[in-house]
């Protein structure tokens, strides 16, 4: 899996040019995705080989406590069941980014039991909010007061860790009539000046709750301004977005860019315009659990910078 | 029901007391249930409902100093915000219901907060 077979644009870029991401789905079938281009290599395979190595961190999505409805009763047991695989895990990642939707309805006693249960992992946790997190009274006051230390406007930021540059950004508020995700100039702007530094050689990771690609427009699956934000990563060698928002697995490899969205660990959502709306998707209680879930990254450093292995709850 | 009533009257004033009651128990639900219908009526007249991730109706005209009220029908979470602002509900769980009245004439185009490609109507004339 070296260098082959992707185009680097004739930048001669200095770090790795092969992205590789590798799917643990429910059904037990290991993918690799190479230069866009997804194959299955069988079960577990080089993705076990990867995870001793390098620095790993974990995405979780969309715990949304304090739902309740036929799709999941017990969206609080669900991330238990999540956190219980991380506590398993023989080498702890070195944190967790939450892409969002931590509650279902923003009630201090959803954040609360939240905090409790991903406090059990023991491990330093990133968020951004979803749009279900900034509808309390105030419009994202309780988000910003429990999570929001250090970070500007509605709770975007950056820090760096293992040479790897990682922005979390918040495209869930102040949403315009008939339009997608938003970031606004103002945060806009500061992505443009936190990049400024940057050499096109650091690795940088993106994540917010909503695609900043537009996945499906007409259940407002995208980022209304996501492209300028695009924009203003593409000279970087290696690009990874991560988001949650649409509860199931979408990957694409798009040049130096790698797309991902995380499972939720509270319910499952259809297929893009395969269900009259985006709403819960109501499951047998036995197949629930292959679609929900927790992603699992490692950067290697050399060849093969970012591996994903995706795991359900099943 | 005026028509109704006035054919009762006298038919009823011909029973021995014993005899209304008996009449009025049996009319009386159905009095009421022909009121509720009138009153139901009137309300989903104004009334947007909320049901997978879509306003019904879209678009509603109603008089001024009409109140529309909107019910999520949905598992998630809608808001209804106004795009100029004249009304924003809060969120609204499961058959949680917002009202607004409509002091003034206008259209009001407004949308879900939480998921802006939902978007409906009123005409306020």
């Amino acid at each position: 899996m070296a260098k082959r077979g992707l185009d680097d644009h004739g930048k001669g870029l200095g770090r790795r040019e092969v992205l590789e991401c590798m799917v643990w789905a429910g059904t037990g079938v290991l993918w690799t995705v190479s230069g866009g281009i997804p194959h299955s290599v069988g079960l577990i395979g080089e993705a076990a080989a990867a995870e001793p190595t390098g620095f790993t961190f974990l995405q979780m999505s969309d715990s949304h406590i304090g739902f309740d409805k036929a799709a999941n009763p017990d969206a609080l047991g669900t991330l238990r069941e999540a956190v219980a695989k991380v506590k398993a895990m023989p080498m702890k990642p070195s944190f967790i980014i939450h892409t969002g939707d931590i509650t279902h309805l923003s009630k201090p006693a959803e954040f609360d039991n939240a905090d409790k249960v991903f406090g059990e992992t023991g491990v330093q946790i990133h968020w951004v909010p979803g749009e279900h997190d900034i509808i309390d009274e105030d419009r994202g006051k309780a988000y910003l007061e429990r999570y929001g230390k250090g970070s500007k406007g509605a709770g975007w930021y950056s820090f760096d860790d293992h040479g790897v540059h990682f922005i979390g950004l918040v495209n869930v508020v102040d949403l315009k009539g008939g339009g997608l995700g938003n970031f606004g100039a103002e945060q806009l702007a500061w992505l443009e000046a936190d990049l400024k530094d940057k050499s096109n050689s650091t690795p940088i990771v993106v994540f917010a709750h909503i695609p900043l690609q537009v996945v499906y427009k007409e259940w407002g699956w995208g980022t209304e301004d996501g492209t300028r934000a695009l924009e203003l990563l593409k000279r970087f060698g290696s690009v990874t977005v991560l988001n949650g928002h649409i509860h199931q697995l979408v990957q694409k490899v798009e040049g130096n860019m790698t797309f991902h969205t995380a499972m939720s660990t509270a319910f499952p959502q259809p297929a893009p315009g395969s269900a009259p709306s985006p709403g819960p998707m109501l499951l047998p209680a036995d197949q629930l659990r292959t679609k929900l879930g927790l992603s699992k990254v490692t950067v290697v450093q050399g060849n093969k910078p970012l591996a994903f292995v995706d795991t359900t709850l099943a | 029901m005026q028509t109704l009533l006035s054919h009762i009257r006298p038919a009823t004033a011909r029973l021995t007391p014993g005899r209304a009651v008996v009449v009025a128990m049996l009319l009386g639900p159905l009095v009421g249930a022909v009121l509720a219908l009138g009153s139901v009526a009137a309300e989903e007249a104004n009334v947007v409902t909320i049901d997978n991730f879509t306003f019904t109706a879209p678009e509603l005209t109603v008089a001024v100093g009409t109140t529309v009220k909107w019910v999520n029908h949905d598992d998630i979470p809608h808001t209804v915000v106004d795009k100029n602002k004249a009304f924003r509900s809060k969120a609204m769980d499961t058959d949680d219901a917002f009202s607004f009245t409509f002091a003034s004439a206008g259209t009001f185009d407004y949308f879900c907060g939480l998921h802006p490609h939902m978007v409906g109507k009123i005409i306020v004339k």
